[in-house]
């Protein structure tokens, strides 16, 4: 039987296709899309100078090096732990392997508010692993190094969660056939198991990297909020808002809007790369 | 059914006799039923040292990140006793908090819900131009912060906004309101359920359906006798997922709640204010409810996860050729 005919057959025979599409499109525009295009609207009437004013304000670009450094650095931190998590997950045995791959998803189950407050109560100079931290000269909460940590945290599953399955698949006979002809370890690695991984792994750090930006709950406690040191962009658009600047809040909001949507549509491509390259 | 299988295999036995390796080309199915497969063989086998360091330095890194947060949030939910414990959770903010929270998710969850099961059915069950960027429009809510997602909703119904003077002429509120908060709640948790059914309806394929249809059922006999059974375990998964998201959603109800206390608070605004205000047993006796609801979460998902796998291996054996 051909594509087409199999699809003529699906389209002819299974009812409902109008009114599921039409209440997909009508919710999806109700709930999404008609309050999306607002922002974008607003941004409108705000008048280029206006906008580029609250856009290159000083305080608001130190708050994009401050997000987008802090979450660049946890993502990348991510990948290189998330690949190992996973290879460790998907390789060895050890006590409590179970345990430790149900906890995994943890971040994204755990409301962000209540991981904030966790975070910060480890990591204060007298928390758990704070007090060792201090002890070393190193202070953690209130500070830039604090807001990676937090972003690590909220970060942690999607690389896992991206590798592992594609780690799972990975036929142990190619890896066979490498050490048959005369690869090391470290070479089976290098040429074998990484270029493989490799599409599942930018995706897993994207993902990480495109939550990380846009984070609030779980940073806001952890970070100090000092404007110019300490301030993210999503906590400078909720100040604005509580200081009555509507038109600020909605010029940084669409900057950071656009930057999202870029990394969605990275994120889609790399994915569609990632499941060709699978089926090839 | 056993015939054309075994033939196959003795073809192939008969072409690659000499190798060794052919006895993973004959039991695809179990490949998935079985967990991580620890290997045995020396090619993929990493010397003892090596995996000892990597699997302390994945747990090191787990339980700096991981571990010791979640301990923190039980450990000092009870540090200053049980009595506190029970008595933060039953003050008067708290318990109006938890019921605000509770309506909000009775409303976003099965709206989401509802749209889950339209959008999974027309994107699973046909073709049609620009399915892809539907899907993408659907993931959007994902790609925007939670700030952000407030903000809009701040901008279209607040005082300033552009159905402000709407709804101030008719006396309706829906910044630093309840109604503010749903809508924030649903925004956020929109793709959830979709997100879930859709790989879920598109894993399991179209015939069962078609069958019932050919054989006369209506469309709505089919869908709640073919399609609801066969999709169960992803749906709960979905469902639970929204709950649990919905529940615990700060960064966009924060924007457009205005922290009133026992009004527009809902827990984990309660647990800020606890928090900020130094109370922190109570803050992490509010937080530890979450928490608790998070691990649960987890736990359903471990059992769904099982429970799809135990059915995509019936299906399995149902359908073989």
């Amino acid at each position: 039987m051909n594509q087409k005919s199999g699809n003529k057959k699906s389209r002819g025979v299974l009812p409902g296709f109008g009114i599921s599409m039409g209440f997909t499109l009508f919710y999806l525009s109700l709930i999404v899309l008609i309050p999306l295009a607002t922002i974008f609207w607003k941004s409108g009437t705000l008048g280029w100078e206006h906008f580029w004013g609250a856009v290159a304000d000083e305080r608001s670009v130190a708050s994009y090096k401050l997000t987008f450094g802090a979450s660049l650095i946890a993502s990348l931190v991510n990948t290189v732990f998330g690949l190992l998590v996973a290879w460790v997950l998907v390789r060895y045995t050890f006590p409590g392997r179970g345990l430790v791959d149900a906890l995994i998803d943890l971040p994204f189950a755990l409301p962000t508010a209540v991981g904030g407050i966790a975070l910060t109560t480890a990591y204060a100079p007298n928390g758990w692993i704070g007090a060792p931290l201090a002890k070393l000269g190193i202070k953690a909460a209130y500070t830039p190094l604090g807001i990676t940590i937090a972003l690590i945290f909220i970060g942690l599953p999607f690389v896992v969660r991206t590798v592992l399955p594609v780690l799972q698949e990975l036929e142990t006979e190619v890896e066979e056939a490498a050490h048959t002809l005369g690869a090391s370890r470290g070479q089976i690695f290098k040429r074998v198991i990484l270029p493989h991984v490799m599409p599942a792994l930018l995706t897993g750090f994207a993902l990480a990297f495109a939550r990380a930006v846009g984070e609030y709950g779980s940073v806001v406690f952890i970070a100090g909020n000092m404007p110019m040191k300490t301030e993210i962009t999503s906590l400078l658009i909720i100040t604005k808002l509580e200081q009555y600047d509507y038109a600020g809040a909605t010029a940084i909001a669409v900057v950071m809007l656009v930057i999202s949507f870029a990394m969605l549509l990275l994120i889609n491509g790399l994915q569609r790369w990632s499941s060709t390259r699978h089926a090839a | 059914m056993n015939q054309r299988p075994l033939v196959l295999e003795a073809n192939y036995a008969t072409a690659v006799e000499a190798d060794s390796a052919v006895h993973v080309i004959d039991v695809p199915a179990t490949n998935l039923a079985a967990p991580p497969r620890a290997p045995s063989r020396r090619a993929t086998k990493d010397p003892a040292w090596v995996r000892v360091v990597c699997i302390l330095g994945a747990l090191a890194f787990l339980g700096l990140f991981l571990m010791v947060p979640l301990a923190v949030v039980f450990a000092e939910a009870f540090k200053r006793g049980a009595s506190v414990y029970f008595a933060s959770i039953r003050e008067p903010d708290a318990l109006l908090a938890i019921r605000l929270t509770i309506l909000t998710t009775l409303i976003a969850v099965p709206l989401n819900t509802l749209f889950g099961l339209a959008s999974a059915w027309a994107i699973a069950r046909f073709e049609f131009k620009g399915k892809t960027a539907l899907i993408t429009l659907i993931d959007l809510p994902f790609a925007v912060s939670p700030v952000i997602a407030g903000l809009i909703f701040v901008l279209l119904f607040g005082a300033q906004g552009v159905l402000g003077p709407l709804m101030e002429a008719r006396d309706w509120k829906f910044i630093f309101a309840v109604p503010g908060i749903v809508l924030a709640t649903t925004f956020v948790t929109f793709p959830f359920v979709a997100r879930e059914l859709i790989a879920f309806m598109q894993s399991t394929g179209a015939e069962e359906e078609e069958a019932a249809i050919v054989l006369g059922a209506t469309g709505m006999q089919t869908f709640w006798r073919v399609t609801i059974p066969n999709i169960k375990w992803g749906l709960l998964y979905g469902i639970i997922l929204c709950s649990a998201r919905a529940m615990g959603e700060f960064g966009a109800v924060s924007v457009v709640s205005g922290h009133i206390r026992g009004e527009t608070n809902t827990i984990p605004l309660h647990v800020e204010i606890l928090y900020n205000e130094y109370q922190f047993a109570a803050a992490f006796a509010v937080a530890s409810l979450l928490a608790l609801l998070a691990l649960v979460t987890l736990v359903i998902k471990k059992i769904v996860e099982y429970r799809a796998h135990q059915q995509l291996l019936e299906s399995q054996k149902g359908v073989s050729p």
